[in-house]
């Protein structure tokens, strides 16, 4: 059984596979495609001619009229603009808060260690109606006006948990020997972070950004309890599902899915081109501690 | 440098995400308490008189729609566990070189906001959509037959959310499965139905119950699929806290009910951290 089947005895065996051997791959690709459809139905609708500047699920023919007059409705414009604002701003914030804490997890002990793991989590896992329930609460109770501000803070308090997660996975999966080889080699502390570890984590710190970035422009629920009268794109698509929705809506979602998936990609190219760096990196450090030696 | 400053340093890097995860996620969980045991009005205000039957007016009047949201979290938790287990069983052990776009596609809907998902769902299950209006037009379903507004329109968006979530964490458990467990259990005669029932299901349980705690707090919590999908015989919980909270501006009632929300979800979380641990949620976020 351990010795490695010459190919033509695998050929064989895969021939002899019954019907239950499609059962899965079946199941998969109906799942995906049921995953897909309402991303479908969404770019789909978003060439729909329809009539009234509202959207149906009645397909009146094909049309790029909607693409080129896209930013023709400027409440819908305003709040779009709103939500790139507070994407931008929660996910810099989150991210240079989030990652000095992520180190801080995972290379040092300290005094409540514990607790910061166990609210992280907690941050996590709680569901946002109670997180944006109790955030209006606080905003009530000390009279702060809701806004952009209030808007940016709150997605700050969630989006830094997933940055914390992401980029302390990303430090404990490194191999220690790499900083000490750079301590031994006289680098300082803010030097070793400078030239070894930020290079190393920062495709990690850079999904952990992405992360927040799609969070962040999704997040209807906690947004809708801290807005007050300011619209971001989900709260205005939601405020306009009974009187309808205009075709632009479609448009709009599409264009923030066609550069979600780009940036994935982009992502995907720049974790690949890391992981090739931190091989030669760690080949230098078991050199360098070789030479030590 | 001497060693108390670099015992310091731990403390100066968690500074910053330290106060905020305080002033805007904990403070926020006791405000809402305090905000719950106010009495008053919109135009008057309100003030803290710790009164608490708010809570129990709360459960008695809307008894109901905690049910109600305590069944379709978990109906929606258990299909999406039975839809996606064997997606990611699939992935992790006949993904091959495909794994990371099978992963990346069942990822997708991430890209899409919320909102419109559900949008598009309301599409698709209209009455007259693309599902039962075909189905109608062959002849399946009778002219009349509607899940638009229905308990299971409601329960389908819910369990389509869900799917990433319940994907995720199990597949990262089943790709920790060393593979020669597996291959001795078949070497010692297990059946492969026995193999995966003993070996493989019991060592991805990490995973499910990663994502039950996932996709269950979440939509236990959500009113979107209900507001979007639903009818007013599907209200739950999320809807009334939204509509006393942002609308009636009856904050105490808003406030108590998310409280009690909070409270029982918060006893589910921290049950679940106590019996497994947080890494198998946290692996998956990773």
């Amino acid at each position: 059984m351990t010795d490695p089947a010459p190919a033509g005895a695998h050929r064989r065996v895969r021939e002899r596979h019954g019907p239950s051997h499609y059962i899965l791959p079946v199941w998969t690709g109906l799942v995906i495609l049921w995953t897909i459809i309402p991303i479908i139905v969404m770019i789909v609708y978003s060439f729909n001619k329809s009539p009234n500047q509202r959207e149906t699920f009645h397909w009146y023919g094909f049309t790029t009229y909607w693409y080129r007059h896209v930013f023709q409705i400027p409440d819908l414009t305003n709040a779009l603009v709103h939500s790139i604002e507070v994407a931008c701003a929660s996910t810099l914030i989150a991210t240079l808060i989030g990652v000095p804490m992520a180190m801080a997890l995972a290379r040092h002990r300290f005094r409540g260690r514990t607790l910061v793991d166990a609210t992280v989590f907690v941050d996590i896992a709680a569901p946002s109606v109670v997180v944006g329930a109790s955030l209006l609460a606080l905003f009530l109770t000390l009279n702060i006006d809701r806004g952009l501000v209030t808007i940016i803070i709150a997605h700050v308090a969630f989006n830094v948990a997933f940055v914390i997660i992401v980029v302390r996975a990303r430090i404990v999966g490194l191999d220690r020997s790499i900083e000490r080889a750079a301590a031994d080699l006289g680098a300082g502390p803010w030097t070793t972070f400078q030239k070894v570890l930020f290079p190393l984590i920062l495709p990690g710190i850079l999904a952990g950004a992405m992360l927040c970035f799609a969070m962040s422009i999704d997040d209807f629920i906690i947004t809708e309890f801290v807005a007050g009268q300011t619209l971001t794109f989900p709260l205005w698509v939601y405020g306009s599902v009974k009187v309808g929705i205009p075709p632009q809506v479609f448009v709009m979602g599409t264009m923030i899915f066609v550069f979600g998936v780009a940036l994935a990609l982009i992502n995907v190219y720049v974790a690949r081109r890391a992981a090739k760096a931190e091989t030669s990196a760690t080949r230098l450090a078991a050199a360098a501690a070789a030479a030590g030696a | 440098m001497t060693t108390w400053r670099q015992r310091l340093i731990p403390y100066i890097l968690g500074l910053p995400s330290t106060f905020w995860l305080t002033v805007f996620f904990a403070v926020p969980m006791i405000s809402v308490l305090s905000v719950s045991l106010m009495t008053g009005n919109p135009e008057q205000g309100y003030s803290l008189t710790w009164h608490f039957g708010t809570f129990w007016d709360g459960l008695k009047t809307y008894n109901t729609q905690f049910i109600r949201s305590f069944e379709y979290g978990a109906i929606s938790t258990v299909a999406a566990l039975v839809i996606g287990y064997p997606i990611a069983y699939f992935i992790a052990f006949r993904g091959g070189r495909h794994k990371s776009t099978l992963l990346f596609i069942i990822l997708l809907p991430f890209l899409v906001s919320y909102v419109i998902r559900m949008l598009a769902w309301n599409f698709l299950l209209a009455d007259q959509g693309a599902i039962l209006g075909t189905l109608k037009n062959i002849g399946i379903l009778p002219q009349s037959a509607r899940v638009l507004s229905t308990p299971l329109a409601v329960i389908t968006g819910l369990t389509y959310d869900a799917i990433p979530y319940m994907v995720l964490p199990v597949y990262v458990a089943l790709e920790k499965i060393d593979r020669r467990v597996i291959r001795a259990a078949g070497d010692l005669y297990a059946s492969p139905s026995k193999a995966f029932m003993r070996i493989v299901l019991p060592l991805s349980s990490a995973g499910i119950f990663a994502g039950f705690l996932l996709v269950f707090v979440t939509n236990v919590g959500d009113y979107v699929a209900a507001t979007i999908l639903g009818g007013p015989g599907t209200t739950m919980i999320g809807n009334v806290i939204e509509t006393s909270y942002l609308e009636d501006l009856n904050y105490p009632t808003a406030a108590a009910l998310s409280s009690i929300l909070m409270i029982v979800l918060l006893v589910v979380i921290f049950l679940y951290a106590r019996t497994f641990g947080t890494e198998a949620v946290e692996e998956a976020v990773a």
